[in-house]
């Protein structure tokens, strides 16, 4: 049974007409109403960006905020490999009901399958909106758009704009937002951090945000706050996230009353560039795009260290095509990722640290190269003329990957496999929302990385920004009207309303207190020792007995940060410092959630692998019975948190054990 | 864990220090110790930051997030190179092997009237908002696409307009040139769009508003010289700079502002 204060207002009727039925039937606003509605809108990375777009388009007045100094900037910028959509352009069974049902099961069947459905609906549309926009998508030379394969699909649905697909849809609908901006339906606060939510008779009614040029705190309403803000990835120091990205502005909104969905859903990336020392600042990833034509493999000889192209065919371990045959190198990503643990736990891990498995394009660059000349016509072509012809296909489609791996570890990847280990990169957990994308805070809503809904326990490759996109142009401008049709009498509330004041007051006690440790120790030594007990405890496999000491180290390194951390200049200044120190606060607020969720999952699913939890093979063992629900808290106070569970009914998709022998 | 063998450097760095956008700036010095050649130049400031945190001093201000040559925030200006000496690469993805032990590396944040120093070696780019804000779009609102295949669009154009697409907007072109001219980054905005069916229709519209805006933001004419492309880390091609001249004239002998 779900709990009573958990309803994710799931709209009656099959699931094919749930969403239709719910477009038709929502209240809307009319336009002369819009005009003074007022939209906080907090991230703009795809998500962000265009419900900001879409929502001033419809007349909404908008304000969005970002911490960068351009919304272009969001770390959607960096996604790599494509987008999902469900258009089956390629003519090879593609559907909305096989896209749903992929992601369900990729999810490891702990996603609700309404909102997965939806996604799958609009998923057409994005790509639609996003050529309308310009976005230079990857073609064919008949004109017609060109797909690639992602992990866990045995279709072709992936759109892209080669390694940079992020980029193009991100620029896409920051144009959009700009011009938007340009006609005066939306106010832009770049290099600004949200740092608190103010909730006023339990509604969502504005933000307090740091004017991070000036210091200065500013109070901003609206009639609903949108927080598209990104994935917490950066709780483990390293990930695939950009330097910024932070868990901040959902954390605050959790403390106000928003509960946190599944904390302990991370998605850890088999393809990423290895750690090469302590100077680390953060990892690189090598899209899961090139496991279309990247082989992986081990040497079949524990701690050999003979050079790669020394080893002969026979001797080589292809341990993803010998253990999953169906989808061999496609297997998803937690798979893949725990595969390459057990082979380097095992010993036969690669490189100096033999933390890395082999990504290898030989063989492929060869089958291109032999494609290539049988274009040509070219009769008996040397080994190293196909290998040219090849290599160029392989530039093509993956060229600034390539050029980025070199520049990072100065080897080149068109002639040595590449070396890969397995990084933090997507938190499928997050705010919990409703069917409407609202948390259980009325009139707060979260969209993108930052809510918990599509994904269950592992998000599918190239399904991040689909869902970012369907959010923010598809799904919020129809499901925000179903609580602003309800605020049309609402007048917009002065900032001077005590619970603006309040908000205001406390973050600014925050600020001081952080600047008045004046301890010995920097922000990053905290947020790197924070790390370590995440990743080594909470990270790629988990047991009871660590996760339990992670939860009391983290306690310990709370206190030890709030007694002894350095943080430089002052609060009235642009003070990089500043931010990372109140970011890394909440990071050590949140590693203990994430802690005590993966202790309450008695079970392993998806991204979550609790080691007492697994088959005889080594793979994941869900418990239906007990574990088919969200996990959603509730703070009550730091450290002290009660659990609702949202209780997950599969009505439409038969639950088995995920197969993808 | 390098292929090419890590090394350990020493380095003297003279590095721009500015309180704020009013106060005058001064290059100060800063030697660091134990560099590897594997660190990024971004991980070496991090290494410096780190020193001058533990000294009790102020730490160098600098625009960073992405590290990996994407979003385009990071941007220093490397001994007289934006992006610092290696061709085609941001300043987060330039690494410390493209040094040598006992180096001095003189770094600046970009300089341009249009880009005022905000702290140190960050500035304020958010005039380049205001240019895409000025046209740099397609005027098509969500929910008003036609199916993405309806209109084909010969491979060629689709890939000359992503790769003018490819510009991440960090100012390099700007830092680099003497007239602190814009027109590359505005060019590519501006060639990505006409080269496309889709944002044809108002091609002409876009250019003159967008050069308008470019002018009235306080960039620097454009006298041919190329520092700008040679200096761009995406490889933005002059070529831009031509179709939009070819477009701009076109333009605005034709085109009447409604
Ligand atoms: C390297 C990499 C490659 C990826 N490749 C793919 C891919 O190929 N396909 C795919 O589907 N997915 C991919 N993903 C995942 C996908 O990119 C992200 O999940 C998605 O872009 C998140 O978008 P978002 O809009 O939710 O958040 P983001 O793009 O992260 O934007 C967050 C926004 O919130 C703002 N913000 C955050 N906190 C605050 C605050 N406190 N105050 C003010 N503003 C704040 C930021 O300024 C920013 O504007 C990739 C991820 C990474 C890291
Ligand atoms: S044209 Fe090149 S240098 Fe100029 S902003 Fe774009 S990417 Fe940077
Ligand atoms: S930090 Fe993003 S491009 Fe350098």
């Amino acid at each position: 049974m779900s709990s009573s204060k958990l309803d994710a207002k799931i709209p009656a009727g099959t699931i094919e007409e749930k969403w239709t039925k719910f477009r038709s039937t929502v209240h809307l606003v009319n336009p002369a109403n819009k005009r003074s509605l007022e939209v906080i809108i907090v991230g703009s990375g795809l998500a962000g960006a265009s419900a900001a777009a879409s929502l001033a388009e419809m007349g909404y007045k908008v304000k969005v905020f970002c911490f960068q100094d351009s919304p272009r900037r969001a770390h959607s910028i960096a996604a790599q490999g494509g987008i999902n959509a469900a258009k089956n352009y390629q003519n090879d069974g593609d559907s909305v009901y096989r896209l749903f049902y992929d992601t369900i099961k990729g999810g490891d069947y702990r996603a609700r399958e309404a909102n997965v459905h939806r996604l799958s609906e609009v998923s057409g549309a994005i790509i639609d909106q996003c050529v309308a926009q310009g976005v230079p998508f990857a073609r064919e030379y008949g004109g017609t758009l060109s797909n690639r394969s992602f992990g866990g699909t045995q279709v072709q649905r992936t759109f892209y704009a080669a390694g940079q697909t992020g980029q193009q849809l991100l620029l896409g609908a920051y144009s959009a937002l700009q011009r938007q901006v340009g006609m005066g339906a939306v106010k832009l606060y770049a290099r600004h951090e949200m740092l608190d939510v103010v909730v006023i008779d339990g509604k969502a009614r504005g933000i307090i945000a740091r004017d991070l040029i000036s210091g200065k705190l500013e109070k901003h309403f609206g009639h609903a706050v949108l927080l598209a803000t990104g994935g917490y990835g950066n709780v483990f120091f390293l990930s695939t996230n950009a330097m910024g990205s932070n868990v901040t502005a959902a954390w605050k909104a959790h403390k106000k009353g928003a509960f946190f969905g599944n904390p302990c859903y991370t998605q850890i990336h088999p393809t990423c560039i290895p750690v090469s020392g302590d100077h680390q600042s953060k990892l690189t990833l090598m899209s899961e795009s090139l496991r279309n034509d990247g082989r992986i493999w081990v040497p079949k000889k524990a701690g050999d260290t003979r050079k790669p192209s020394e080893i002969p065919e026979e001797e080589r371990d292809y341990y993803l095509e010998r253990r999953y045959p169906a989808f061999g190198n496609l297997v998803p990503r937690d798979v893949a990722s725990r595969a390459a643990k057990e082979r380097c736990d095992a010993g036969f891990g690669v490189g100096n640290s033999k933390l890395a498995v082999y990504l290898d394009f030989e063989a492929n660059m060869m089958r291109y190269g032999q494609i290539e000349a049988n274009k040509q016509s070219l009769q008996n072509p040397t080994k190293e003329k196909i290998r040219e012809m090849g290599r160029e296909v392989v530039k093509e489609k993956y060229g600034n990957l390539f050029d980025m791996y070199k520049q990072i570890t100065g080897e080149d990847p068109y002639e040595l496999p590449m070396r890969i280990y397995p990084a933090v990169h997507y938190t499928m957990g997050g705010l919990w929302v409703d069917y409407n994308l609202m948390t259980t805070v009325p009139g707060m809503y979260a969209l993108g990385e930052a809510n918990f809904s599509d994904h269950g326990a592992n998000r599918l490759g190239a399904s991040a920004l689909m869902q970012g996109l369907a959010d923010g142009y598809f799904v919020i401008p129809y499901t925000i009207g179903d609580y602003l049709s309800e605020e049309i009498r609402t007048k917009a509330i002065s900032t001077d309303h005590e619970a603006f004041v309040k908000a205001e007051a406390e973050v600014q006690e925050c600020i001081n207190k952080l600047m008045s440790v004046k301890g010995t120790k920097s922000v990053d030594h905290f947020h790197k020792a924070l790390g370590k007990i995440m990743w080594d405890k909470c990270g790629m496999a988990r047991n009871e007995a660590g996760l339990k000491s992670a939860i009391v180290e983290i306690q310990k390194l709370r206190e030890e940060f709030w007694k002894d951390v350095r943080v430089p200049g002052s609060a009235d200044e642009f003070n990089p410092e500043l931010e990372k120190a109140a970011r890394v606060a909440d990071f050590l607020e949140l590693g203990e959630l994430m802690c005590k969720d993966a202790l309450n999952r008695n079970e392993s699913c998806g991204g979550h692998f609790r080691e007492e939890f697994q088959t005889e093979e080594g793979e994941a063992l869900r418990d239906d019975v007990n574990y088919a629900y969200v996990a959603a808290w509730e703070m009550k106070e730091v450290g002290n948190w009660e659990l609702h569970k949202e209780e997950l009914k599969y009505e439409n998709i038969k639950i088995a054990q995920r197969s993808y022998k | 864990m390098s292929g090419s063998g890590e090394k350990m450097l020493n380095l003297t760095l003279k590095v721009w220090r500015q309180k704020n956008s009013n106060a005058k700036g001064n290059l100060e010095t800063h030697n660091v110790t134990g560099i590897s050649t594997d660190m990024s130049f971004l991980e070496m400031f991090d290494v410096l930051n780190e020193k001058l945190i533990n000294e009790g001093k102020e730490p160098i201000a600098f625009d960073h997030d992405c590290r990996e040559g994407i979003c385009g925030m990071c941007s220093m200006y490397i001994n007289g190179q934006p992006h610092g000496p290696k061709q085609g690469v941001t300043t987060c993805q330039l690494h410390m092997r493209s040094f040598k032990d006992g180096d001095t590396i003189t770094v600046e944040p970009w300089r341009s009237v249009a880009f005022p120093v905000i702290k140190d070696l960050a500035v304020d780019r958010s005039a380049f908002d205001r240019i895409i804000s000025s046209g740099g779009f397609v005027s098509v609102n969500t929910g008003n696409a036609k199916d993405a295949n309806n209109i084909l669009i010969p491979k060629d154009d689709a890939d000359d307009a992503f790769n003018a697409a490819a510009c991440i907007g960090c100012g390099a072109c700007v830092a680099a040139c003497k007239n602190g001219s814009a027109m590359l980054f505005v060019s590519a905005k501006v060639s990505q769009l006409a080269l496309l069916p889709q944002g044809k229709v108002e091609a002409k519209g876009r250019v003159l508003n967008m050069v308008g805006q470019m002018d009235e933001e306080g960039f620097g004419n454009c006298t041919n010289t190329g520092a700008c492309e040679a200096e761009c880390p995406k490889g933005i091609s002059l070529e831009n700079i031509a179709r939009m001249n070819r477009e701009y004239l076109s333009s605005s002998l034709t085109y009447v502002k409604k």
